[in-house]
């Protein structure tokens, strides 16, 4: 599903990755993992096609299509999804609104009328009750004034309303407490499939005990440095990245 | 009235202003210039009594010892006074019995503009006056109206068959010495609506005005009066739109309302003018001077959203002349190009415990330049006077401006005035959250300038509501590169 092969990335002259392999097939989860400043959401911004970012090398593919000529909106409609670590604030937008008019352009890619209102509506109580979000937080304006784990639990509600492949989650369990990452986590699961992917950036172990990841990777000084199963992440928990920064050393 | 996204999006893809076409009707226009002679013709053109042409000629005489002002935040070529022609009408045999008897160019031209009469009469609680090029043409639902005493009618009308109403309230509120384009309005407007709300009633359906420049070359001089009586309600809607043209067009208004006690006023514009095109030619100029008095317990809100115009200068004010009387000012202005608006309120607290608030969004791309200007004035007298004022602004790119000129003038020690302001950019931030989700760019920036102007979307009827949205993204199409 997505290839990235010998990627090198810039962001105002300054190399930020340097030579990125990944490959992740549809009904996969990995996790990436690595210390403050790897590049770990520069690698997320770089898939989905931040202008400020500069692939200088290597290529990045979704489908067998190579990334490189699409600009964001169009990676979007592919089925590529980024939970932001920091969701922006639009104010005056409600939640509905901003998630009817993504839906709407999503479908609009792909030759479709707009959803009707019944589905619409329908849709967003699902996937609101799946994520037990409250009918009231859907007429607040989009992040403004949210709380961080608001925040968060807004970013996987429009992953369930919008369905994407692919998933790149970007620390969403920071700011999350613990009953509101187990709502989280439990809604991924739910939306997890054979044809879809999940892409987990994180710091900690944390998460992985409740969204279970096929590979981990740990990034490292903009390198995948180590890869393995579920069982690395436990390992760098108890022994900490200087572990692999010694290794490496 | 609700457009489809579909029709939104086709909308959107007409980068062109879509209402600048021009109708070939046979029109009368008169020569250019303006003198004494040309007032009076233009008086007895439309059968005034003397009292009338009087009223003028003084206007025109005080005009003539007027000057141009010049303190707001706009810069252009002053209008040659003298090159303008200062009245044309459709050309008309005798008054129309039906719709038939209209011309059917003219009819076409309501078409374009989707107000199409019969439209009208089916939209539900819409009575239409239809302005073109100064003489109102057609009047629906004066019947309904009727029966509950309401008159809606032209301005001309009002003259000849209300004159003691007229008489009594015109120019009591915009004095014709008031300012230089209020002179000039008075000495030459060629037509306007008038509205009168007998005590007590409540207006069933919103009252609306069409406006166009249609002739080249033709100023346009509205003269609109809207007076409501003891205990009345009455919402008010003026809608502009006007045909591209290369020479600058002058529009200089007057809106006079009056609310006596316990009365309401309701009155929205959507503004939409020829702007000008990319590099800043033509245009029209939106010179207007829009003033409502409020007796006591009376409430006058003004809603605007100014979308059009190369320059603006517009100031929708309220005299709360009687105790416990309520102002509101709620404008979107949005500039893009080389659009200059300079545009807000006053607020003049007179009456005892009078409440005003203020909320103005300022939406600047290109090189364009928007100021806020208001003025908030508190009299000795005015106790518990107390005002809320909110000025926000939306800045799009490096090249265009934003300014907010507020003027505070408190003589009351037991006034409460409040004054909040912000300034924000349209993040790329926003953009990039936007197009993530698969939104594109001129779609994201429609989202963000609905969310930042809501508040004041959220005062208009709802039938305009539409509109005005659909203004805000048409004229800022193309403002991020």
């Amino acid at each position: 599903m997505l290839t990235i092969k010998d990627l090198h990335a810039s962001v105002e002259e300054k190399e930020i990755l340097k030579g990125i392999n990944l490959q992740v097939n549809p009904g996969e989860v990995h996790a990436i993992m690595g210390p403050n400043g790897s590049g770990k959401s520069t690698l997320s911004t770089v898939i989905a096609g931040h202008e400020d970012y500069e692939v200088t090398k290597g290529s990045i593919s979704f489908d067998g299509e190579d990334l490189e000529e699409l600009d964001a909106e169009h990676r979007a409609h592919k089925g590529i999804f980024l939970s932001f670590q920091y969701p922006v604030e639009i104010p005056g937008v409600t939640v509905t609104n901003f998630i009817k008019t993504a839906i709407n352009a999503l479908r609009k890619a792909k030759g479709l009328e707009d959803m009707p209102a019944k589905d619409m509506l329908k849709s967003i109580r699902e996937k609101a009750a799946m994520l037990e979000i409250d009918s009231k937080f859907l007429s607040r304006s989009l992040n403004e004034g949210f709380s961080g784990g608001e925040k968060k639990r807004n970013e996987i509600f429009q992953l369930a309303m919008l369905e994407p492949k692919l998933a790149i989650l970007d620390e969403t369990d920071s700011g999350l407490d613990i009953d509101a990452l187990k709502i989280v986590a439990d809604g991924v699961n739910k939306l997890k499939s054979k044809d879809n992917a999940v892409v987990l950036i994180t710091h900690y172990q944390r998460l992985l005990d409740y969204i279970v990841p096929d590979f981990v990777h740990v990034l490292y000084n903009g390198r995948i440095v180590k890869s393995g199963t579920k069982e690395l992440a436990h390992e760098l928990e108890a022994k900490g990245y200087d572990w692999i920064k010694q290794e490496l050393a | 009235m609700a457009y489809t996204e579909e029709e939104l999006k086709k909308e959107l893809e007409t980068k062109e202003y879509e209402y600048g076409f021009y109708t070939d009707i046979e029109s009368d226009t008169f020569p250019i210039g303006l003198n004494e002679d040309i007032v009076r013709a233009i008086s007895k053109r439309k059968e005034e009594p003397e009292w009338m042409t009087d009223w003028r000629l003084k206007a025109f005489a005080s005009w003539k010892e007027m000057k141009e002002p010049e303190w707001a935040n706009v810069r252009y070529e002053k209008p040659d006074f003298q090159a303008i022609s200062y009245y044309s009408a459709p050309k008309k045999k005798d008054k129309y019995e039906s719709l038939d008897e209209v011309d059917p160019e003219l009819l076409d031209t309501f078409n374009k503009l989707g107000i199409s009469l019969d439209e009208q009469k089916k939209l539900a609680g819409v009575a239409v006056d239809i302005v073109i090029d100064s003489v109102s043409v057609a009047t629906t639902f004066r019947d309904t109206l009727a029966e509950k005493g309401i008159i809606f009618c032209s301005i001309s009308e009002a003259i000849k068959d209300y004159p003691d109403l007229v008489r009594k309230y015109l120019g009591t509120v915009i004095p014709p010495k008031d300012n230089f384009y209020a002179a000039l309005n008075a000495a030459v407007f060629s037509d306007g609506s008038f509205c009168y709300i007998p005590k007590g009633v409540r207006c069933p359906m919103e009252l609306s005005t069409y406006f166009r420049i249609n002739q080249a070359g033709t100023g346009q001089f509205e003269r609109t009066l809207v007076i409501a009586d003891e205990g009345s309600y009455v919402s008010y809607l003026e809608g502009c739109t006007a045909p591209s043209r290369d020479e600058n067009q002058l529009h200089a208004a007057c809106v006079e309302l009056i609310a006596m006690d316990d009365a309401e006023i309701k009155y929205s514009t959507v503004q939409n003018w020829y702007p000008g095109n990319k590099e800043g030619k033509g245009g029209v100029y939106n010179f207007v001077t829009k003033r409502g008095i409020c007796h006591t317990n009376a409430k006058i809100s003004w809603t605007q959203v100014e979308t059009g115009s190369a320059v603006t200068w517009k100031y929708p004010s309220c005299i709360l002349k009687g105790d416990n009387s309520i102002g509101e000012f709620y404008s979107i202005a949005v500039t893009n190009n080389y659009q200059q608006a300079d545009t807000g309120t006053k607020m003049v607290h007179i009456g005892k415990n009078t409440r005003s608030t203020i909320i103005s969004k300022g939406i600047s791309a290109g090189k364009s330049q928007n100021s806020y200007r208001g003025l908030v004035q508190v009299n000795p007298k005015a106790s518990n006077a107390r005002n809320f004022s909110q000025c926000d602004s939306l800045l799009m790119g490096n090249e265009c401006g934003a300014h907010t000129f507020p003027y505070i003038e408190a003589r009351n020690n037991s006034a409460q005035i409040e004054h909040e302001a912000t300034t924000s950019k349209i993040g790329e931030d926003q953009i990039f959250y936007c197009n993530q989700r698969g939104i594109d760019t001129e779609k994201a920036i429609a989202l963000i300038v609905n969310g930042f102007s809501k508040e004041v979307l959220n005062k208009l009827p709802m039938e305009f509501a539409v509109e005005a949205q659909k203004l805000l993204e048409i004229s800022l199409e193309g403002s991020v590169g």
